[in-house]
């Protein structure tokens, strides 16, 4: 099981760097997926299979589909390759990489120290006491994900739509004012 | 009647509140109906008031409108107090305001700004109403400070010359030195009783104050107040530049308003002066100096409205000997003449003025006694009145009042009398000065508008107030009549003649009578008969030097500038960029920095903004791990 | 399971959230941003189903189904933006969606 998890664990973070790392949004997406399937299985090996379960269908599988769906819409050529190539040069890179270093540092330095995380034997928690949970306490959660999913939609739809541009007849341009009349 | 009280001063901020909102839609007949008319009902009002008031004899009349405001025990109301000195300063206000205002409704009458020359006169007498009728001191004091505003309004009324505003502008300023003085004396008045009703104070000033006590101060500050509006010395210096006026201003401002706010407020006030002796000699004496000082100056002028204005400062300090000397009656009495025979003169002057196509200069008139016959003799009968011709004319028999109590009264002493008697000898050479070289000699100036009906109409009614106004109070030795001081003597109390005196009166009216002959003779003398006399003083440096420094108003001008003015433009340029407004300005160009700096920030690119949430989590995360 | 694999985990959860995070600071493209936030999204339900798991509570599992929610409501909205910003700026650079700044 450990062994599972450090493979699933490598195989996260490689996926994760070649997802950030590639200039074709597609190539991105394909490691992005197998990042996310490598975060499955570790969710699998901490013993929350309906999360790792969760974890493919909406993330890999929604997500990334609806991503693609707009890439697609969106019919990107070869040129935006080009641009990103050349927006991605190793001084952009110097920066970022500094800060979040330092950011992960910390964060390590939490995590390692010693008397931070009491030294228990892990437990599975199984998807019957996060649906109790989910439905009991969280009631109210719940529901505000409800609302946040239906503004998410009535907001991707407003915004998605192709408006066209009405402009006032004072504000066109002469031609097509007198073109109207 | 008396419940119609309160529309004595409504009428005209009516009518002025009409003509501001809504003067620049009415037609000109309307405007000069409502700006007239509002002012001409008060005027019967106020006869009417009055009549009442002579056959019932009451105390005074009192009307509350209502509460003003009433804060911590402090509770004064829009309430008016009539009695007899009232009552003659509101005639004088509403009749002869009524007379200017119809007048104008001719001399304005080309005027682009007809109606807002109507509102501001308007306000100007409903705040001068105010004023005299206030019974307490804040409504007074509002009066007077609408008074100031309505004089920077009227005085400016033709603002587009630069001169004028400066003008506007002087008589602001420094009757704000002595509304200051006043409002401080008010402050103190409050401190002292707890109320400002007027009526109250005077009640319980003597019970309170001794003679002589320190007191004295707040009286002084009154009188700085006073002195200020009514153009005395030491703040007499905006009275002749506010000619810059259109003539119906100046008339309005000499005769009904604002210079005699002053003395209504001395008379008013009569009790709390009398309990200062000091200030009140302090009164006489700069009574007695004004009128000296304004005379001589006077005399200088060519500008026919400077010499009038002079004239109006001098005629002001006879009013305030006599308030000095204890004469109460007499200044009032000559405050009523004086406004017939001043609006009289300036309405004239208007006329000559406005003939002669807004020439003011007296060297190119002359010649216009046949041009303008009823101008001519309303003009002659005003300055013989002004001059105090002996028996026919209104002038003499007040200004006679006051020179003999000023020699013969309680506080009266013989150098008062002699500044007063050599006044009046200058007061009748200005004044035929100014007629002989108006009216007589040779033609100069083409005349362009003569006079027409609504501008005589005027003239002949204020010229026949000044011949038998002075009837209704005669001399004891003459055929006895005290009409005017038999009404004042509830108000204000008689003066006792000394005795021993008193059996040669005659022999100081004759002095009286000659010297203001002899100043008409002086004046033949000089501008009729011989000018050569006058060219031949004219050659001597010495006189030509006088006649600078008087012509420049004793030079008071020069001194202000060159002891306020000066060192204070000379403090400001030295400290231009105020340093304790360098902390305020500091601190704006810090919080300008700022911004500068931020709005850098918000340059629109994402990733600067996540650059900065992440920097930030590291402060919080280090923060919060090692502290 | 020890304790020892829990900071692992936990690790793991730290360095998805920096590759994330280095991502979204150096990317140009809008959609590679949008990616990236993902990323750093799936990196935080990952922390929070550790922590679950390790005190033996459902609530980590909870909020990792919330943040799944408001990773769906997000990307919805969020490509429709960049929609938008696309037909309006004919590009996907988000520094040329700067005509708000200050």
């Amino acid at each position: 099981m450990e062994l599972t998890f450090y493979i699933a664990a490598a195989v996260a973070t490689l996926a994760t760097i070649m997802t950030i790392t590639r200039y074709n949004i597609i190539h991105a997406l394909l490691y992005l997926v197998v990042s996310f399937l490598a975060v499955a299985v570790v969710f699998f090996t901490l013993g929350a299979p309906f999360m790792a379960a969760l974890e493919i269908i909406i993330y890999a599988g929604a997500i990334v589909v609806l991503i693609i769906f707009v890439i697609m819409m969106l019919n990107l050529t070869h040129e935006d390759v080009e641009h990103e190539k050349a927006w991605l040069t190793p001084k952009v890179w110097v920066g970022p990489a500094i800060l979040s270093a330092v950011l992960l540092a910390e964060l390590a330095y939490i995590i390692l120290s010693p008397d931070t995380l009491p030294t228990e034997a892990l437990v599975a928690v199984d998807a019957r006491v996060v649906g109790l949970s989910l439905y009991g306490p969280y009631m109210l959660g719940v529901q505000l994900c409800g609302i946040l999913l239906m503004a998410g939609i009535v907001g991707a739809y407003h915004l998605g739509r192709q408006k066209k541009k009405v402009v006032h007849r004072f504000l066109q341009p002469k031609e097509e004012r007198s073109a109207a009349i | 009647m008396e419940n119609l009280l309160w529309l004595i001063p409504a009428l005209p901020f009516l009518g002025a509140l009409l003509l501001i909102l809504f003067g620049t839609r009415l037609s000109r007949t309307l405007v000069a109906i409502l700006g007239v008319g509002s002012v001409a009902v008060s005027a019967l009002i106020t006869i009417l008031l009055g009549l009442e008031f002579l056959s019932n004899r009451p105390e005074f009349y009192h009307q509350e409108v209502w509460q003003w405001f009433s804060v911590a025990g402090f509770t004064p109301s829009i309430a008016f107090h009539i009695d007899a000195l009232s009552m003659v300063f509101i005639f004088v206000i509403t009749f002869v305001g009524a007379l200017i205002h119809l007048y104008a409704t001719s001399y304005m009458a080309d005027d682009q700004d007809f109606s807002r020359f109507f509102a501001s006169m308007n306000l100007f007498v409903g705040s001068m109403l105010m004023l005299v009728m206030a019974d307490n001191l804040l409504l007074l004091y509002l009066g007077w400070e609408g008074v100031g505003l309505c004089s920077y309004l009227l005085i400016g009324f033709w603002y587009k010359e630069p001169a004028n505003g400066y003008a506007a502008r002087k008589a602001f300023i420094i009757t704000r030195v002595g509304d200051t003085a006043m409002a401080i004396g008010l402050f103190m008045l409050f401190q002292a009783f707890g109320t400002l009703h007027i009526q109250t104070i005077l009640t319980e000033a003597p019970e309170a104050w001794s003679v002589g006590s320190q007191m004295a101060v707040i009286v002084a500050l009154l009188l700085g107040g006073a002195v200020g509006k009514s153009g005395q010395l030491p703040l007499q210096t905006w009275l002749p530049d506010a000619m810059a006026g259109p003539t119906p201003v100046s008339a309005l401002i000499h005769a009904a308003t604002m210079v005699t706010a002053g003395v209504y407020l001395i008379a008013r006030m009569y009790v709390i002066f009398e309990l200062a002796p000091l200030v009140q000699t302090i009164v006489a004496i700069v009574g007695a100096i004004t009128l000296l000082l304004a005379g001589f100056s006077a005399l200088t002028q060519y500008d026919l409205k400077r010499v009038l204005a002079y004239s109006t400062i001098s005629q002001i300090g006879y009013m305030f000997l006599a308030l000095g000397v204890g004469a109460w009656s007499a200044g009032i009495f000559h405050f009523m003449i004086h406004g017939f025979f001043k609006a009289l003169l300036f309405l004239c002057a208007g006329a000559i003025i406005m003939a002669l196509h807004h020439e003011q200069d007296m060297r190119k008139m002359g010649g216009l006694r046949h041009k303008m016959p009823v101008v001519y003799w309303t003009f002659l009968i005003g300055a013989a009145s002004l001059a105090a011709l002996p028996i026919i004319t209104a002038g003499f028999y007040s200004k006679d009042q006051i020179l003999w109590y000023a020699l013969a009264g309680e506080y009266g002493n013989t150098w008062l009398y002699l500044a007063g008697l050599v006044g009046a000898f200058i007061t009748s050479i200005y004044t035929f000065r100014m007629v002989f070289m108006t009216f007589f000699g040779e033609s100069k100036t083409h005349l362009e508008h003569p006079p027409g009906k609504v501008i005589t109409i005027p003239l002949i009614i204020l010229a026949i107030l000044s011949l038998v106004g002075g009837f209704i109070e005669l001399p004891h030795n003459f055929p006895h009549v005290t009409l005017f001081s038999d009404v004042m003597a509830p108000v204000l109390p008689g003066i006792y003649a000394n005795e021993g005196l008193a059996a040669n009166e005659w022999m100081f009216q004759l002095v009286a009578a000659i010297v203001s002959l002899g100043g008409v003779f002086v004046a033949y003398l000089f501008y009729i008969k011989s000018p050569q006399l006058l060219t031949s003083i004219e050659r001597s440096g010495f006189a030509m030097a006088l006649h600078r420094f008087w012509h420049s108003g004793w030079g008071f001008d020069a001194l202000y500038d060159v002891l306020i003015a000066r060192p204070y433009v000379f403090i400001s340029k030295l400290n231009k960029r105020d340093f304790i407004d360098s902390f305020y300005t500091g601190l704006a160009r810090l919080a300008e920095g700022f911004h500068v700096m931020f709005s850098e920030t918000q340059n629109g690119i994402l990733r600067n903004y996540v650059a900065g949430i992440v920097v930030g989590a590291i402060m919080i995360l280090t923060i919060s791990l090692f502290l | 399971m020890t304790s020892a694999h829990m900071e692992a985990a936990l690790m793991l959860a730290g360095v998805l959230f920096m590759l994330g995070l280095i991502s979204v600071l150096i990317r140009r493209n809008i959609i590679f941003m949008l990616i990236s936030v993902e990323i750093m999204l799936n990196a935080a339900g990952l922390a929070f189903i550790v922590a679950g798991t390790k005190w033996v509570q459902p609530d980590g599992q909870v909020m990792f189904i919330f943040i799944l929610t408001m990773a769906a409501a997000e990307v919805s909205v969020g490509l429709a933006l960049i929609l938008q910003i696309y037909h309006q700026l004919k590009t996907l650079d988000s520094d040329a969606a700067n005509l708000m700044k200050g």
